[in-house]
């Protein structure tokens, strides 16, 4: 095990200079004198081209992070570490110089497309303004891109839809149109928040097959958070699993699900449920809750509920390492490949 | 199918509407004593709807509910009082589901004031206690108020307080779907042992087949308010009929899937 620091997602040293790159990123809060601390230190990096899965339950920071990274955060947050994309820092621009990258280059499809959509504005208009505000479109222009764009993310009756409100579409189709909105300046990195954990699972499947779609006709990098392995499996190439704050592990899709290394990944893959498996008498679970983040850590942060746990894992606290040409990890007990 | 011996529930001909238009819609089935039947759907099936009706928490437009004889939509709210001491639900939200200013000792000890009045105090706390602890979580429990536990502590506290006095039938309207994939199991299982170990009946409703397949003995399929198909868990599974019911077991996406072919499984135990 060669034990070089590394930062998470895109491991090959030949790909070219990453798209988006978060190195030592931290989110705090002070909340009644405590520190709750959301993000702990994450690095990673995203290629050009590449759709990173990243994958972690309620409380382990990957929204915040990517809240974070975009400048969405409170105003209580405190954010330290750094955020480039395409080679330009992010974290302390402006606001003005941020929505001009914002909805542009880079664009964000949020879990509630009913809560993410203007509920007094048509579709039309959402859609179209985004070409005027960042690409001075004309307003005409804008009319015939939005119909266009709400055919190619499948819509049907585009033109009847341009006129409607948000309220009149279903669930799905309001976010397809939160897709098609947020691909409308052709954008260098769409950033996904749990697109799907609102929807129901056929539903689900056809906005994943959406997105898979419109990914191999632009050739955009794509950033898919959910705590669901099972929707990032199918679209991301590397996947990121973080736990309490932090990555704990980052390999190639197919390395990561046909052999996890880190004990926590393991058991989250056992405990999805399934109906390839067996049906067990008792269901799959993790033992304990994750760690309170207003408390400090020692240690591994996974070490209370880890089977594999031994007196080291309660001391010290495991770094992200590189453990093979394409994987890392952060266990001092890493499960055998 | 076997058919039930006696049924401990029987639905005939329910319809709920709103606005005039049919949320649930000519729904029929049974339940036995002690058998768990999942019921799986879509949002906006109806599923969630079906089963407030059977509490009589929306009114019904057509229809009976016999409950161990007793139609629950046409007795007196007297009798169905009573009834509902044998008829609980745990809901889908569990920190929505209890009152914020109350601990979760007042919140367990309602029922016990609501059906055995002239149960002393330390008898009271005892059987809270007894309760706490049945369902995984401290008697210290009992002091403190519902935010400060987690959303899966959250719902052992709402499983306990629809099982303080043992329900014969316990309606489960998605009572794991807000919880992190790796708590989930212990609140299936939990459910699980007190049905085996009580005997309690189960309506389970959930949108995550995989789950209703742990949990049920039969399926029910529902789709917009209609009952498409119902079915052993084995026959559901293995060879489902209708093609609403193919369609949903097609559209899960399973980690699982992508790497081992179906029936290798994986090694490695959760349980310590």
């Amino acid at each position: 095990m060669s034990a070089m620091p590394a930062a998470a997602g895109s491991a090959s040293p030949a790909s070219a200079a990453p798209i988006l790159s978060i190195d030592a990123l931290e989110v705090r809060y002070e909340l009644d004198g405590a520190v709750i601390a959301a993000v702990r230190g994450v690095s990673l990096q995203v290629a050009a081209g590449e759709c990173l899965g990243i994958v972690g339950e309620s409380g382990s920071g990957k929204s915040q992070m990517v809240l974070a990274s975009l400048g969405l955060l409170a105003r209580n947050a405190t954010i330290e570490g750094s955020v480039g994309f395409e080679g330009r820092e992010l974290l302390g621009l402006p606001a003005s110089a941020l929505n001009r990258i914002r909805g542009s280059k880079l664009s964000m499809v949020f879990q509630d497309p009913m809560s993410s959509l203007t509920p007094h504005v048509r579709i039309g208009v959402q859609l179209g303004e985004v070409l005027v505000h960042h690409a001075g479109a004309s307003w005409s222009a804008a009319e015939r891109a939005a119909l266009d764009m709400l055919e190619r993310v499948r819509v049907p009756d585009a033109r009847r839809r341009l006129r409607q409100y948000p309220h009149e579409l279903s669930g799905g189709m309001r976010q397809r149109v939160m897709i098609g909105m947020s691909l409308m300046c052709e954008p260098k990195l769409v950033i996904a928040d749990e697109p799907t954990s609102a929807l129901d699972v056929t539903v689900q499947a056809q906005i994943l097959a959406l997105l898979r779609e419109v990914r191999a006709q632009s050739g955009m990098s794509v950033v898919l958070i959910s705590h669901d392995l099972g929707v990032v499996a199918g679209l991301a190439e590397r996947i990121v699993v973080m736990y309490a704050g932090r990555v704990v592990e980052s390999a190639p899709t197919m390395e990561l699900l046909r052999a996890p290394r880190h004990p926590y990944t393991s058991l989250l893959m056992q405990c999805a449920p399934s109906l390839q498996r067996e049906r067990l008498d008792r269901m799959p679970f993790i033992q304990g809750l994750p760690p309170n983040p207003a408390e400090r850590e020692i240690g591994c942060a996974f070490a209370p509920r880890c089977p594999r746990v031994t007196d080291r894992c309660r001391d010290e606290r495991p770094a992200l390492l590189l453990i093979d040409a394409v994987a890392q990890v952060a266990c001092h007990h890493p499960l055998a490949p | 199918m076997t058919q039930p011996r006696q049924s401990l529930l029987e639905v005939r001909g329910l319809r709920v509407e709103f606005e005039g238009r049919a949320a649930v819609d000519d729904v029929s089935f049974d339940i036995a004593p002690g058998e768990v039947l999942g019921l799986v759907g879509e949002s906006g099936s109806g599923k969630s709807t079906l089963a407030r009706a059977l509490l009589r928490l929306v009114p019904a437009a057509r229809g009976t509910v016999s409950f161990r004889g007793t139609d629950l939509l046409r007795c007196t709210g007297r009798v169905l009082r009573r009834r509902r001491r044998d008829l609980q639900i745990v809901f889908q939200d569990p920190l929505a589901s209890l009152d914020p200013r109350m601990t979760v000792g007042e919140i367990l000890a309602e029922p016990l004031a609501i059906f055995e009045p002239a149960l002393g105090k330390r008898e009271r706390r005892a059987r809270i206690a007894a309760m706490l602890e049945r369902v995984g979580l401290a008697p210290q429990a009992a002091t403190r108020y519902p935010h400060e536990f987690s959303g899966g502590q959250c719902q052992r506290i709402g499983i306990a307080r629809a099982m303080m006095q043992s329900p014969e039938l316990l309606v489960c309207d998605e009572p794991v779907s807000s919880l992190d994939v790796s708590i989930q199991g212990q609140i299936v299982n939990l459910l699980s042992d007190l049905q085996r170990e009580l005997g309690t009946a189960m309506l389970f409703i959930s949108h995550n087949l995989a789950v209703v397949r742990h949990l049920s003995q039969r399926v029910m399929v529902m789709y917009a308010g209609r009952i498409v198909e119902t079915a052993t868990r084995e026959e559901l599974f293995a060879a489902p009929v209708h093609p609403y019911t193919r369609a949903l077991l097609a559209a899960v996406l399973d980690p699982a899937a992508a790497v081992c072919p179906p029936g290798e499984s994986v090694v490695y135990s959760c349980e310590r």
